[in-house]
């Protein structure tokens, strides 16, 4: 089902997280919330999740308004960043806990958690508590849960933000296949440009409480409104006053060669990609390369190179 | 350890505070208890026997369990919801709320029961009226009740409020957004969770109101055969040279408030854990 948020505003106390936020997400699409912390992006998916009520504005699910409906009658799968597993209950139980509350038949629970359990990769763990699970084991318990009542709508907050870089990116990847399988209007609450980029069809980006800018990971990557956005998708570097990425950035060693002619400063290589440092009329800017083309090119602290910038016209941003 | 420790000085300051503490818990606790017990027991167990079950002794036990038991009962509903009150919810007074419910600890029970007796009394205006509907507060089980309530009222709810703090809300919201009626996230998830911490609440509060004389004794009248509580009755008893059935009921009361003691004990790392 299709979220509409219109207009919120919320205030805590002197502190306005959300000021008139209008956000769109279409039914079965993934959508990610993106911002650095105190942007206002998990009020967001606590005021849909009725967890927080707006002081204005309208949230409509699935075309109803729900602005003044209970949590408990939303229908809303949330996910929470630290999980809040019932602890003194057992994985099943945890996951049985939304159908029981809808006094379904005994028989339909067990059949529906067990295939939940499976979904999630726990089928055996069903009858260990929380508190022997590991972080990624409850992660995936707690999104069971949230899918066990069919939800409407998924809404996941900081959902990985708790966990260590291999498993995070696992469950990233697992998250988009699961989303291709389940077409459940999901949105992702996240600080990390590159997990919105990699999970997300939609990315809403948002800081001081406003929406910056909303589009697909690649519009926005490509073509952001300004410099703030700009920073905050990707890596970035000034060439003679203008806002680039460094990896759009093109370094030659033959002389002759046009571009802007600077100094090596120094080179850090990460695995395939080498950053290089660099010195131009007196600027510091750095370039980002594969360590192949570095490892070609024969770079060493103190050469002198020719930097271009690369593709059809120079991102210049008025600053 | 003593080794890392070299100074001798500091090991007998260790020990003398070792054994100053010692010799105070048994002077002050340990002796008089034994003491009570050898006073019970010098001419066996029959006369212990006879005094426990005289039609006296047990309608004091009667009193003592009625009064005790709806005390314990009002004082745990009442210490939840304070609790979930001040934990869960930011409102105005709250503060004096929290500072109120630790006010019957520094009041001395017999203020106390001065108090209900200037409120409930039926010469008084409140107290009167009630007189005259034909409700008997003072001199009669309600007024008791209501003493041994406020000496109590503050066990349940700090035994459970730093826990409900310690787990959060966040289980709460995410059962309200599986479905769960405030009432069945109540049943389901909160006190599950502080169940713990609320047993050991309600046996200190149950060992209290067993044990509780100044508020009880101002407010009861000391009706023998009425409305006289366990305490009561080893008071009454020892002024009336009775020992033999103020020591046995005196026991009695001791072998109860170590037994919630034991309770109590076995039911903290419980309520700490979860």
């Amino acid at each position: 089902m299709s979220i509409s948020a219109r207009g919120v505003t919320k205030r805590f106390g002197s502190f306005t997280a959300l000021d008139n936020v209008t956000v769109e997400v279409e039914t079965g699409s993934l959508t990610a919330l993106l911002g650095p912390s105190g942007s206002g992006k998990s009020t967001l998916l606590r005021v849909i999740a009725g967890l927080d009520t707006p002081d204005s504005g309208v949230v409509e699910i699935g075309g109803t308004d729900a602005t003044r409906l209970p949590p408990q009658r939303r229908n809303v799968g949330f996910v929470f960043q630290h999980y809040a597993p019932f602890k003194h209950m057992t994985v099943a139980r945890n996951v049985a806990f939304g159908l029981s509350i809808r006094k379904r038949p005994k028989g339909e629970i067990k059949a529906r958690v067990q295939e939940l359990l499976e979904l999630v990769h726990l089928e055996k763990f069903a009858d260990r508590y929380p508190a022997q699970l590991s972080g990624g084991q409850r992660q995936r318990m707690a999104l069971a849960r949230a899918l066990a009542v069919e939800p409407n709508v998924l809404l996941l907050d900081e959902p990985f933000g708790a966990l260590d870089a291999q498993v995070r990116k696992e469950l990233r990847a697992w998250l988009r296949r699961l989303h291709d399988e389940l077409h459940v209007t999901t949105v992702i609450v996240t600080h990390d440009q590159e997990e919105a980029m990699e999970v997300a069809d939609e990315v809403v980006v948002m800081s001081d409480g406003a929406v910056a800018q909303v589009g697909a990971p690649q519009e926005i990557y490509d073509n952001p409104v300004n410099e703030w956005v700009m920073t905050f998708l990707g890596p970035v570097t000034n060439l003679q006053g203008a806002l680039i990425r460094p990896h759009d950035l093109e370094l030659s060693t033959e002389p002759s060669s046009d571009g802007l002619p600077a100094t090596v400063v120094s080179l850090t290589r990460l695995g395939f990609e080498t950053r290089v440092a660099l010195e131009a009329d007196g600027q510091e800017l750095w370039a980002q390369l594969t360590s192949d083309v570095a490892d070609r090119l024969d770079l060493r602290p103190g050469a002198s190179v020719r930097v271009r910038h690369r593709g059809p016209a120079m991102q210049t941003i008025a600053s | 350890m003593a080794d890392s420790t070299p100074q001798s000085g500091s090991r007998v300051t260790r020990y003398s505070i070792r054994f100053v503490v010692l010799a105070y818990l048994l002077v002050l606790l340990v002796l008089p208890l034994i003491l009570v017990l050898r006073r019970t027991f010098e001419h066996g167990i029959n006369p212990v026997f006879t005094a426990l079950t005289s039609s006296e002794a047990a309608h004091a036990f009667q009193v003592t369990a009625i009064v005790a038991g709806v005390a314990v009962i009002a004082n745990t509903i009442f210490g939840v919801g304070a609790a979930l009150l001040l934990v869960r919810h930011r409102f105005p007074g709250r503060r004096l709320l929290d500072a109120v419910i630790d006010l019957p600890v520094a009041v001395s029970p017999v203020v106390v029961g001065l108090a209900l007796t200037l409120i409930y009394g039926s010469r008084e205006p409140v107290g009167g009226w009630l007189t005259r509907h034909g409700i008997q507060i003072i001199f009669s089980l309600p007024g008791m009740v209501v003493a041994t309530i406020f000496v109590g009222l503050p066990l349940v709810v700090r035994a459970v409020a730093p826990v409900l703090e310690e787990i959060g809300d966040e289980q709460e919201q995410a059962a309200y957004t599986l479905g769960s009626s405030p009432w069945q996230t109540f049943t389901r998830i909160t006190l599950p969770s502080i169940r713990g911490a609320l047993a050991y609440g309600v046996v200190l509060a149950l060992a209290r109101s067993l044990g509780e004389y100044g508020a009880v004794a101002v407010v009861s009248g000391r009706v023998v055969g009425q409305t006289q509580t366990i305490t009561l009755f080893v008071e009454e008893r020892f002024d009336n040279f009775d020992q033999a059935s103020a020591y046995s009921a005196a026991f009695a009361l001791a072998v109860l408030a170590v037994i919630s003691l034991l309770v109590a004990r076995r039911l903290r790392p419980a309520g700490t854990a979860r």
